[in-house]
């Protein structure tokens, strides 16, 4: 579900179609019948935007028929916690959960947590004045903080109105077949064959897996769609087992390396939290903040001070708090879209894109290249010239006369980038495998990679400020930056570096065997604490390609190399029973050996070795000690799954179906329509969003709009426009439709759409298909349009940006954009050009302006 | 479009590569080839004026089917590999030899002749120019037949005597334009005849050809297929009724017929074109046959293997 | 030495190989599992460095390259059905098929037969393969396949886009004119290796080997389709007599061959060539009994 993994995974579809033949049901829930649906032995086509109605059904239809894996649940998840009596559900506030402050707009979680406790914001984001207000989810959302292993108040029964089973029994009540098929246009058959197929499918003998990406993730309620999904699988058993999980189908080739080490704004290495601004007082205050005072995130410190060793070498020190007063610290979500906001505001002088074609990528193409016509300087590395480097002599904006190059004074740097063949490296992969590649050939006159572009600067930088006595440049100065380069280039080592990632002992310089042994003491370096070991023994361990069938398991543990400990299921402790025995024979993985007081099996443990599954922790306990032997889930504070989650996210406890920003119904159950804690920017006039029903000019946009990738092409299509063999394959941008909206609106097959929103409009080449369905939704009939969103005005095969329609509103959690599920206008023939297509749009927007009515939520990023 | 079961109703064979020398190629050939029959023919029953006409039509018919031939192919300077083996397969490397041998034959003739030297050896030569005259004229048909195509295909029966009557009337057709009408009796009846049976023949193929044959209604095989018809039947007609009294009459008679025959290849070779391009000439009679005759391409769930007896 | 005979089942040309003979190999495509990734396609085009051909949009479902042609060796069918995938759904359904298709590598190939220099030739694996430097581009082969494979480049030097990929310079010359198809990757096979479509391909619908095994596997598959009850499970020449004589590259297809723009009972062309010859032969002589009868029967003037 949201993910079409045949066309954007298919190396790794390949596994799915090996369980299909093996006799496994797929089943694929989509909105388009797309190469996965075609290829899967069930195929529900969903309306866009609507899966937590599905999913919740899913749970509903769980609870009501008593079908869970009682044991499972009772032992490893949150189920049998009592929560605070103050915690009121939306089931009961029409909408919202208790805590919701309507002048800030965001909910105040205190009222959610546990009875009995104060609870503590995830790793990373306790920092504020220990208080969970505000900002509090992002990458470092691990684990809430509890004084001990145990939660204060539990009914192991589950019969306890308070507890949380009964709760998600609540919450989930009116989440009927009925409400599915109306709700999400399924037929209540296809609904009764997805649960009755998951069902069958779990529990003790057998595992169910659910596969998602950003089909899923880019909503205004993404995250909460994960975390129904992950309810599901929590009450059937099917976490930390062979065969089950959620599987993140990431995106990029190393996305999840980019996590891991990020390119995020809010999080350092291994899921590290970013300092705020606030004044912490001291270290040991900072770290305060995060250690959790139970679970595995009671390690922080180590972590901390070990990629402090790794970034700084003998520069950092315990006298001087591993220069923990000099780091830089953010204030506030500094996010793509807000950045966006401020340099539209002229407030942002250099950008840099890396890796990245924001014009065409990003929701909203028109506004970021208006606001790269706001800077000062901008530099944009990439293997070819795109749309964001080009924006300033050749795009729709120019086309138009809304810019003109003479006047823009922002100065432009394009700087040509090696690509993954001419550099040594490696990608990590969804499987969180780390896996080398190495160069293939020299990059081609000034393309240089990454590595040499950041080491170079570097080096000149640090040079140039070698002798500054400036506070500012204190830290640049004191980098640990000495690393081999070999070649006429000059290409800094990529071993050395993932030798420092992966960890050493700072006296000897011997690599690490595993994060276990990193000391908060400065005994030992560590560049990602999670990847610590990847170079254990002096060997590159990613780089080691073993094939399975020469290997002893299928787990082929010598392929590669998984973060943490070259795991390759996390959690795993889960696939024993409480007493440490496996579920089933069929799916024995790890479990307790009791004469060798071990655990064991065909994977790396994920747990305490010896620690014995009747293990109950003392009272004073902390960090991994305080983790019972029957919880497996040691990240988390109380080493349970949470079916509820008392903290870590933005916008509630539980899952809770609320409309797409736009979406031609409003909410079935509540009068809070969307979810709302959504991030809008909504009195900027660079981002208006289409009315919804009830609102002038709601008429203009009847349709859904969502958009996708193809197999052929490549996100914003950098890598794949500018490939004759691909291009060729899918030579223009197009949209999908359904035989009847083609009817409709007079679209001919092979012919010319408009499709406009009131961002903008674009022009696409119609593909009539029944592989669109259109749906009935409360007894209207909706269509959907389909848009890939590959094209961009440049390269071999261009065409008009599926972006340039869509709106920025986010996801509260990780500030995603709803690309998923918006609603558009269609028409027949080609789209006005130059300054006719702003006409065009303003006069869309004059219909429908100033006469909203004010909405329901306020929060305005 | 196409009324039959295919893919977007796209072709299942490929249109020919060929262009518009092939089919003049086909005509230079056809009388060239029969020409050298006539002329041989004359001499051995003591018309030396139309055999010397014939010669020379011939050699000259031959010497520019080369060059056609050559100007066609994708890489020209490789005509020579078509010599470089003897294939019966492939009728175009048994017509190349053919050519070759034909052309060569009747080229050394005209010379000969012209320069009036070498008496038995021209001989010779007229005489090997006639014996492989009519695989000339005839063999372009097996050329066609022997593809996939399925209007030249199914015609495999008919387009060797279609062809071999069309080179006949046109080397006919030809001699009579040259030659005052008492000097021309044979060549006169010669196009006469041939012209007659190349137009029953056409009616035939079509006819036989049930609804393959229904692109000769169609497109330009139409309308060079009744163009051809037509000059043709007019010539024969004119040559038939006045070419014996009038010289004129004569030369315009053999003038249509051999438009006649040009039209008809060009006719033929179009309709190839057109039934490449619409699938359902492929897949319909196929279907057909398969229903008749047990025959077919797959093996479905459950079959026994090895039964289909296939008649062809 | 040639498929005049009677269908043997034994590639003309392939024995004369002698001690130098291996076996025969060929693909077993298996649509029921192909994805459309058409990453068979692409990896085609860059092991055997063919230009790109130019950007259609088709308009025929995910298809935009239409057919096989000089340019594109393999080529992936996209066909959008409302058929149930399984024969006793009885809802509407709706099915999407895809095909890898190729050149046949025809046990009895008329490509082979009618082309008049030997540029065709039987490898010694049994397939059937241009040689580049002997094709005179005459094209006959071209309407002569039963498949419509192969084809003559005649390519235009703006087809490229202007963006050529590192092509040997012979390319970069207005025109090709010869004639081009899948070689089954001769060159990777005399390395030992297998074709670079069948590597590239995630999902094992391109499985290589020996004909024999191949066809033993596919005989499998159809059974255990069968019993899943697919709809319109059929192998596609894989039978020795066939009209082709069986295929090198056959397929297991999930409807009629025509579906896919297969013809359902392709018979080689040569096969009827005896009959031709003879034909033709007769009507030579006619042609000279014609012109001596103008003679005998109305005197020599
Ligand atoms: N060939 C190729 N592969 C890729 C990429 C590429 O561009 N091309 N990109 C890579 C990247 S960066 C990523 S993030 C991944 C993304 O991989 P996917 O998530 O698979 O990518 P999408 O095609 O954007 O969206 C997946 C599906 O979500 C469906 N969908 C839309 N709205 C909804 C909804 O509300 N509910 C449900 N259930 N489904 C919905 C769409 O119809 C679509 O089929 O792919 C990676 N792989
Ligand atoms: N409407 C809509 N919008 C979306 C999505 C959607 O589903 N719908 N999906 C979103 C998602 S999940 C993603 S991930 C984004 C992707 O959006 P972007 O990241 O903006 O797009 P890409 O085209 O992947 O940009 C990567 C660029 O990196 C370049 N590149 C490749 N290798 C290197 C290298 O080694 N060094 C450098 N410097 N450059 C290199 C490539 O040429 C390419 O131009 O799009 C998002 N936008
Ligand atoms: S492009 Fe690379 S990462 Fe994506 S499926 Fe293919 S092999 Fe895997
Ligand atoms: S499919 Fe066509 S090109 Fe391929 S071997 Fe058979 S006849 Fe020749
Ligand atoms: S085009 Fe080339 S390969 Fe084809 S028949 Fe002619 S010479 Fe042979
Ligand atoms: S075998 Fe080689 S030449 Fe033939 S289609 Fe596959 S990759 Fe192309
Ligand atoms: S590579 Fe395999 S799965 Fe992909 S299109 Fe080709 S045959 Fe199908
Ligand atoms: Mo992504």
């Amino acid at each position: 579900m949201g993910s079409n993994m045949a066309e954007n995974h298919p190396v790794g579809f390949q596994w799915v179609m090996e369980a299909r033949e093996r006799g496994a049901k797929v089943i694929h829930v989509d909105p388009r019948f797309t190469r996965t649906s075609a290829m899967a032995t069930k195929w529900v086509g969903i309306r866009p935007g609507s899966d937590i109605a599905f999913l919740g059904g899913v749970v509903n239809y769980i609870l009501q028929n008593e079908l869970y894996f009682r044991e499972y649940v009772e032992h490893y998840t949150n189920a049998p916690v009592i929560i605070d009596e103050a915690y009121v559900d939306t089931e009961d506030a029409d909408g919202l959960f208790s805590g919701w402050d309507p002048e800030q707009g965001q909910y105040d979680v205190t009222t959610w947590s546990y009875e009995g406790m104060e609870t503590h914001g995830a790793a990373g984001q306790r920092e504020e004045g220990y208080s969970p207000k505000g900002e509090q989810s992002g990458h470092g959302g691990h684990g809430g903080g509890l004084k001990h292993g145990e939660p204060p108040s539990e009914d192991p029964e589950l019969t306890h109105p308070r507890c949380v089973f009964q709760i998600l029994k609540r919450h989930y009540q009116r989440y009927t077949p009925e409400f599915v098929a109306e709700t999400c246009g399924v037929s209540v058959e296809d609904f009764a064959y997805v649960c009755e197929a998951l069902v069958q499918n779990s529990g003790r003998e057998r595992t169910s897996a659910f596969c998602y990406a950003v089909g899923w993730t880019q909503h205004t309620v993404g995250v909460q769609y994960i975390r129904t999904a992950a309810i599901i699988q929590q009450l059937l058993g099917n976490m930390g087992r062979p065969g089950g999980g959620i599987m993140a189908l990431r995106g990029h080739a190393s996305i999840q390396g980019s996590t891991d080490i990020p390119t995020l704004y809010n999080i350092l290495p291994g899921y590290l939290p970013m300092p705020h601004t606030e004044n912490y007082g001291s270290f040991d205050n900072f770290v305060q903040a995060n250690v959790a005072p139970t679970g595995w995130w009671g390690n922080f410190e180590e972590y901390w001070v070990s990629l402090m060793c790794a970034y700084f070498g003998p520069e950092a020190s315990s006298e001087n708090d591993w220069l923990f007063d000099h780091l830089p610290r953010i204030d506030d979500d500094n996010s793509v879209y807000w950045t966006l906001e401020q340099m539209l505001d002229g407030k942002v002088r250099g950008y840099i894109v890396a890796g990245e074609n924001p014009a065409v990528g990003n929701a909203n193409g028109k506004a970021h290249r208006l606001a790269f016509a706001n800077l000062d300087w901008m530099v944009v590395r990439d293997v070819v010239e795109i749309e964001s480097a080009s924006w300033w002599y050749d795009s729709p904006e120019i086309e138009s006369g809304e810019l003109k190059t003479e006047e823009i004074p922002t100065e432009i740097f394009f700087m040509p980038a090696a690509t993954h063949t001419e550099k040594d490296g490696s990608f990590t992969n969804t499987q969180r495998l780390l896996q080398w590649h190495w160069q293939a050939v020299e990059p081609k006159q000034d393309c240089r990679s990454e590595l040499w572009f950041y080491f170079h600067l570097g080096r000149m930088i640090k040079s140039k400020l070698k002798d500054s006595q400036e506070p500012r440049d204190l830290l640049i100065n004191k980098l640990h930056w000495d690393y081999p380069t070999h070649s006429a280039i000059r290409e800094p080592s990529a071993e050395t570096i993932l030798k420092e990632i992966g960890g050493y002992e700072v006296e000897s310089g011997e690599p690490l065997p595993g994060y276990k042994k990193l000391k908060s003491d400065g005994s030992t370096a560590c560049g990602c604490w999670i990847y610590a070991g990847c170079y254990q023994n002096g060997i590159n361990q990613p780089a080691r390609k073993k094939p399975h069938w020469e290997q002893d398991t299928h787990v082929a543990p010598e392929w590669a190399w998984a973060w943490p400990a070259n795991r390759r299921i996390i959690y795993n402790r889960a696939s024993a029973d409480p007493e440490g025995n496996p579920w089933s024979e069929r799916k024995k993985y790890v479990y307790w050996n009791g004469e060798q007081e071990t655990w064991e099996g065909i994977d790396t443990p994920d747990f305490d070795e010896t620690k014995p599954p009747d293990y109950v922790p003392p009272d004073d306990a902390k960090g991994p000690d305080a983790i019972a032997g029957d919880h497996p889930f040691i990240m988390q504070s109380d080493g349970r799954s949470w079916l509820y989650v008392p903290q870590g996210l933005e916008d509630g406890p539980l899952p809770t179906h609320y409309e797409p920003q736009e979406s031609p119904f409003d909410n079935p159950l509540y009068s809070q329509r969307a979810n709302p804690r959504r991030q809008q920017h909504k009195d900027a006039d660079w981002d208006p969003y289409n009315p919804i029903e009830g609102e002038p000019g709601f008429e203009l946009f009847p349709h859904v709009l969502t958009t996708y990738r193809l197999t052929e092409h490549h996100t914003a299509g950098g890598m794949t426009r500018s490939i004759p063999y691909l291009a060729e394959l899918q030579p223009a941008f197009f949209c999908e439709v359904s035989p009847e909206l083609a009817e409709e609106a007079g679209l001919e097959n092979g012919g010319w759409a408009t499709v406009y929103t009131s961002r903008s409009a674009v022009e696409a080449r119609v593909l009539v298909t029944r592989r669109m369905k259109p749906q009935t939704v409360r007894g209207r009939v909706t269509h959907t349009v389909g848009l890939p969103y590959h094209w961009g005005q440049r390269l071999l095969t261009a065409g008009d940006t599926a972006n340039d329609l869509l709106h920025a509103a986010l996801d509260p959690n990780v500030h995603i954009m709803e690309t998923k599920a918006q609603t558009c206008g269609i028409r027949a023939g080609r789209r006005p050009r130059g300054k006719a297509l702003t006409e065009f749009v303003e006069s869309l927007r004059a219909q429908t302006e100033k006469t909203r009515p004010e909405p329901e939520e306020t929060r305005k990023t | 479009m196409t009324d039959a079961r295919s893919y977007y109703g796209r072709p299942v064979v490929k249109e020919p590569t060929w262009t518009w020398e092939i089919p003049v190629y086909f005509f230079t050939g056809g009388m060239g080839g029969a020409s050298s029959v006539l002329g041989l023919s004359a001499k051995l029953f003591g018309n030396e004026k139309l055999s010397r006409t014939a010669l020379y039509i011939g050699a000259a018919s031959d010497a520019v089917s080369a060059p056609l031939l050559i100007s066609d192919l994708g890489r020209p300077e490789r005509f020579h590999h078509m010599l470089r083996v003897f294939k019966v397969t492939s009728p175009m490397n048994i017509g190349a030899w053919i050519l070759t041998v034909a052309g060569g034959a009747s080229n050394t003739a005209a010379a000969l002749e012209l320069l009036g030297i070498l008496k038995p050896v021209k001989l010779l030569a007229e005489l090997v120019a006639s014996v492989f005259g009519p695989p000339l004229a005839t063999y372009t048909g097996v050329l066609l037949a022997d593809t996939a195509i399925p209007v030249w295909h199914e015609a495999r029966h008919e387009l060797p005597w279609l062809f071999g009557a069309s080179g006949a009337a046109a080397a006919g057709a030809a001699a009579s334009l040259f030659l005052d009408p008492d000097e021309a009796g044979p060549a006169r009846r010669l196009a006469v005849g041939a012209g007659a049976a190349e137009l029953t023949l056409m009616q035939v193929m079509e006819q036989r050809l049930g609804e393959t044959g229904e692109v000769y209604k169609r497109e330009e095989a139409g309308k060079a297929g009744r163009a051809a018809k037509a000059l043709t039947a007019a010539g024969v007609a004119v040559l038939a009724t006045r070419g014996k009294g009038s010289r004129g009459a004569q030369a315009l008679g053999g003038a249509l017929v051999c438009a006649g025959s040009m039209c008809m290849r060009w006719s033929v070779y179009k309709a190839g074109f057109q039934s490449a391009r619409d699938p359902k000439y492929v897949v319909k009679p196929q279907r057909e046959r398969a229903r008749r005759e047990g025959t077919k391409a797959s093996t479905m769930p459950g079959e026994s293997r090895g039964a289909a007896d296939r008649g062809t | 030495m040639t498929s005049i005979m009677e269908p043997s089942g034994v590639p003309a040309g392939y024995e004369a190989w002698g001690d130098d003979q291996h076996a025969r190999v060929g693909f077993f495509t298996d649509t029921s599992v192909c994805i459309g990734c058409k990453a068979c396609e692409v990896a085609c085009k860059e092991w055997n460095l063919i230009p790109a051909d130019g950007q259609d949009f088709l308009a025929q479902s995910y298809d935009n390259t239409g057919e096989l042609n000089s340019e594109t060796w393999r080529h992936v069918a996209f066909i959008e059905q409302e058929k149930p995938l399984r024969a006793d759904d009885g809802a509407v359904g709706l099915r999407w098929l895809m095909e890898s298709d190729v050149c046949k590598h025809c046990t009895h190939a008329a490509c082979l037969d009618v082309c008049p220099t030997g540029s065709l030739f039987r490898t010694e694996f049994g397939t059937v393969v241009v040689q580049e430097d002997i094709c005179n581009g005459c094209g006959y082969c071209v309407p002569a396949c039963p498949f419509g494979v192969i084809d003559k480049r005649d390519m235009k030097s703006t087809a490229n886009m202007g963006h050529q990929p590192d092509l040997p310079s012979f390319l970069g010359k207005k025109e090709d004119g010869r004639v081009w198809k899948c070689t089954l990757c001769y060159d990777r096979l005399k390395g030992g290796h297998e074709p670079a479509c069948a590597k590239a391909c995630p999902t094992k619908s391109i499985q290589f080997g020996p004909l024999d095994e191949l066809r033993e596997r596919a005989d499998q598959r159809l059974e255990k389709l069968q019993d899943e009850g697919w709809n319109g499970a059929q192998l596609y020449l894989r039978d020795p007599d066939d009209g082709i004589g069986g295929a090198g590259a056959f397929f297991l297809l999930l409807d009629d061959p025509e579906v896919y723009g297969l013809p359902p009972d392709p018979v080689v062309t040569t096969a009827f060539l005896g009959q031709m010859w003879t034909n033709m032969a007769a009507a030579a002589a006619a042609l000279a009994v014609g012109v001596v009868g103008g003679f005998v029967f109305g005197g020599r003037k």
